[in-house]
């Protein structure tokens, strides 16, 4: 057989060429993405890094006091975070006792209960409100919750639960348990998303082998689609936390803003992240005043890594069979 | 005397009924807050709130749109920077996914969403504003790029992981070049999922008070200025739904509806355009 | 009457690993004619197929021992480009891989786009000619700047031949490309190939016999990782000579 019947000018620039060639482009890209990438695992370094020096001054004069201690003078240069650490924490978990059970039920009527058409719908609908701006929902518990919770709600529970020490008191309006319901508000859709995707990962098999058991439709759920999905449930809840934990802007309108430990939930708290946005612009007391505001970052910042990261194992656990996330 | 049967068929059917009921509540909140800012913000929005600066207490009428400006300023420097480093980063984990470094990133990423956006601004007022001894938006923007990156790089890992292979193969068959095989095959094909994904971290971003609260600081005036204290909507909000006078309050709830508009009209639009791209697929 | 050997493997192992999918395996392959690859699933075969234009070595922790030959220069040695190597190397895949955001026109003209500077009338010449010669011109001609998606399988292959012989390469290398088509537009590539031979050389790998027995001059028979035979087609359908190579074409196992 002849040559080939091509035109002689295109072979010469396509074919005959010879094979040498670089790879420099694909180093060059390669090791820019690679940059890229690094800048995550380094912006969580920075600010490890940056939080600690900063905290450094409160951190060797107030020692682990800090944590425990209740007295906040900036005028006196004496700071203990208790009040905030445990306000936050006190509106966290309330939040969480009540988002829990609500999202959950949200999630699995979702995934197994509703008619297929609305599933989609309801779940994106909920989710809208994760994207509603913290500062939005302040403004509205200021305007809205917080007069109908002085007017309604809280008398209400006072009458009724009087009896305990934490439904007692004079009832200012901003309080604990204004920023713990605004913060169930905004971590629900959270907790439901993260524990539907989680179920929706639920092989149907293990539904069908209960049903096919004889087991109503709860307790197939209750009993085969939940405890397979459970890893990954409690994945969701301490991200929830995670968010509860650190949500600023919310709390910070609604708290009250007050150094103090209280027994009542009608009484105004603090929490660590709406001390940080008060004080930290104008930290009047120098700057051991914007070292231990610092700090309380810090802390802040050391207890949502450890969170999210528990978390994140929790679901990737689960997550794994479903393509890997 | 109730069967056994009869009375687990009941308690299904309660805890079925309880689980609606819990829909219902999750769903309330949006309406009353949507519901609440129409009713107290709608009525102020006028062309002057859009065009002018806030009247001093005491008059009635003026304007957020110094802050306006603000936002889409800081947010637009912020996205120039985020977007970019989120997106390549974000190339990087799904293109070499089996890497250390891929797994080292993503994983960190989902922490640092997790991660307070008011400690995140802490950094950002570190390196700049504890240095410049000023207030600045580009310090604002640093921070919102800071939140912006490892949001981006998730969401474009899990789109340009979606590209199918076989395209990759095809592109490398016919003679491009790895970096060319990425942007101009598989970032192309994954490109309406990645403008998804930008448009909610800049949904997102555009919210976000906390870590502008000691950058960016707010201000009154008019500015162009990035390294001068800049007004923000959200800063507007948080100030005037704080602060003592009747007519502060009525903005606030204006510029929330605003605000909301702006984030909500962002959701849909991204949620739409992803929605598309699976019905093709 | 075969032309110069355009292709050629000596010793070729090809590894994942540890794992060797194909050992020592040493074949000429003259220009201008169809050489079939055949072998029960597993055999190596595709494997063997993608180390000839280096597409092998792009999963992770794949590599070979052995050299690969083109017109007797080894496309393994350093400073080979594997970029230039498969421009002269063309190849077509299993199931049809048309860029999906691209028109028919762009994708036939992916290949020339790359760095080269040719003005779009050479462009749109090119395209023409390499769908003509897939034979996809007169489906395609009144909607060339309509998406490729909108193609059926049988087409969007004949899309995926003509963007691989547009940069004109020497080799084409067809992996299973009937695989996913039904019998019409089996029959379609089956007869491009015959066709095209005039201007390329082609490997094919099928795991169809009747396939590589209407289709190809040489065929080379593959079991575990090896290859077992390899000759003209004719006599390897109708007097092999290993009594496993018998054994497969005559359907007692694969």
């Amino acid at each position: 057989m002849g040559n080939p019947s091509t035109p002689p000018d295109l072979r010469s620039d396509a074919s005959s060429g010879s094979l040498v060639g670089s790879a420099r482009g694909d180093a060059l890209f390669k090791w820019l993405l690679i940059a890229a990438a690094c800048t995550i695992p380094a912006l969580l370094l920075a600010l490890l890094y940056e939080l600690s020096s900063g905290a450094w001054p409160a951190l060797s004069k107030f020692g682990l006091e800090f944590i425990v201690s209740g007295t906040w003078d900036p005028v006196a240069g004496i700071f203990g975070a208790w009040p905030a650490i445990f306000g936050t924490l006190l509106t966290s978990l309330l939040a969480l006792a009540m988002a829990v059970p609500l999202s959950l039920g949200v999630a699995i009527y979702l995934t197994e209960f509703a008619p297929v058409a609305i599933r989609r719908p309801v779940a994106t609908v909920i989710e809208l409100l994760a994207a509603i701006p913290s500062v939005v929902y302040g403004l509205w518990g200021i305007f809205v919750l917080i007069p109908f919770l002085t007017t309604s709600i809280f008398p209400w529970l006072e009458a009724n639960l009087g009896f305990l020490p934490i439904f007692r008191g004079p009832i200012y309006g901003p309080s604990v348990l204004a920023a713990s319901l605004i913060l169930t508000v905004m971590i629900v859709p959270f907790i439901m998303s993260v524990s539907r995707e989680v179920l929706l990962a639920v092989p149907s098999g293990q539904r069908e082998a209960a049903l096919a058991l004889g087991a109503t439709r709860w307790e197939a759920v209750s009993t085969a689609i939940v405890p397979y999905a459970k890893s990954g449930i409690i994945g969701a809840v301490i991200l929830g936390l995670g968010r509860a934990l650190g949500e600023t802007m919310a709390v910070t309108m609604l708290i009250g803003n007050r150094h103090e430990v209280a027994a009542s939930l009608f009484a105004p708290g603090y929490s660590m992240a709406a001390v940080i946005a008060n004080e930290f612009a104008d930290a009047a007391g120098g700057p051991i005043h914007e070292s231990a505001l610092i700090y309380m970052a810090l802390l802040l910042f050391a207890v949502t890594v450890v969170v999210n990261a528990a978390a994140r194992l929790l679901i990737w656990r689960v997550s794994k069979g479903r393509g890997g996330r | 005397m109730i069967s056994r049967r009869a009375l687990r068929r009941g308690k299904s059917r309660v805890m079925v009924g309880l689980m609606g009921v819990a829909v219902l509540v999750a769903i309330l909140p949006l309406f009353l807050i949507l519901a609440s800012l129409v009713i107290e913000g709608a009525s102020s929005l006028s062309i002057s709130f859009f065009v002018n600066r806030p009247a001093p207490v005491g008059e009635t009428g003026g304007g957020v749109a110094h802050a306006i400006l603000g936002t889409l300023m800081i947010v637009g420097v912020a996205s120039a920077v985020g977007i970019p480093l989120g997106v390549a980063a974000g190339i990087y984990c799904s293109e070499y996914r089996g890497t250390r470094l891929a797994w080292v990133t993503r994983f960190v990423a989902d922490v640092l969403n997790g991660t307070p956006s008011i400690v995140v601004g802490l950094l950002a007022w570190t390196w700049v504003v504890a240095t410049q001894k000023h207030f600045s938006a580009l310090a604002g923007s640093i921070a919102l790029a800071f939140l912006m990156v490892p949001m981006v790089m998730r969401t474009t890992e899990e789109l340009v992981r979606l590209v199918p292979d076989s395209l990759r193969e095809a592109a490398l068959a016919l003679g491009y070049p790895r970096w060319r095989t990425t942007l101009v095959v598989v970032l192309r094909t994954a490109l309406p999922g990645i403008v998804t994904g930008s448009l909610l971290a800049v949904a997102r971003v555009a919210g976000e008070t906390a870590p502008l609260l000691f950058t960016a600081l707010g201000s009154e005036y008019f500015s162009f200025d990035m390294d001068r204290p800049m007004a923000a909507l959200p800063l507007v909000v948080y100030k005037y739904a704080t602060g003592p006078y009747p007519e502060w309050h009525k903005l606030a709830w204006t510029a929330s509806l605003v605000l909301i508009l702006v984030v909500l009209v962002l959701n849909v639009a991204a949620r739409l355009a992803t929605r598309q791209r699976f019905d093709r697929a | 009457m075969s032309g110069p050997v355009r292709l050629e493997t000596r010793g070729l192992d090809a590894l994942y690993g540890d794992f060797a999918a194909v050992k020592d395996v040493s074949l000429r392959f003259p220009a201008n004619r169809v050489h079939a690859l055949i072998g029960p699933s597993g055999c190596g075969k595709s494997t063997f197929l993608r180390t000839l234009n280096r597409m092998h070595e792009t999963v992770p922790g794949a590599w070979i021992k052995g050299q690969v030959l083109l017109d007797g220069e080894d496309v393994y040695a350093r400073g080979v480009s594997p970029i230039q190597l498969r421009r002269r190397v063309g190849m077509v895949f299993q199931k049809p891989t048309p860029f999906p955001f691209m028109s028919i026109a762009d994708n036939v003209a992916a290949g020339l786009r790359i760095d080269r500077s040719l003005d779009k009338s050479r462009i749109a010449e090119i395209v023409e000619r390499s769908l003509r010669r897939a034979a996809l011109w007169d489906e395609v001609k009144d909607r060339l700047g309509a998406s490729a998606m909108g193609l059926s399988g049988g087409q969007q292959q004949r899309l995926c031949l003509a963007r691989s012989i547009a940069p004109e390469p020497e080799v084409i290398l067809l992996d299973e490309p009937t695989a996913s088509l039904d019998p019409q537009g089996t029959q379609r590539i089956e007869e491009l190939v015959f066709e095209l031979k005039e201007e390329f050389t082609i490997v094919i790998v099928t795991h169809n016999m009747q396939q590589a027995a209407r289709v190809s001059d040489t065929t080379t028979f593959f079991y575990l990782g090896a290859m077992v035979e390899h000759g003209e087609t004719k006599q390897i359908f109708t007097a092999p000579r290993e009594e496993r190579t018998e054994a497969y074409i005559t359907g007692r196992f694969g």
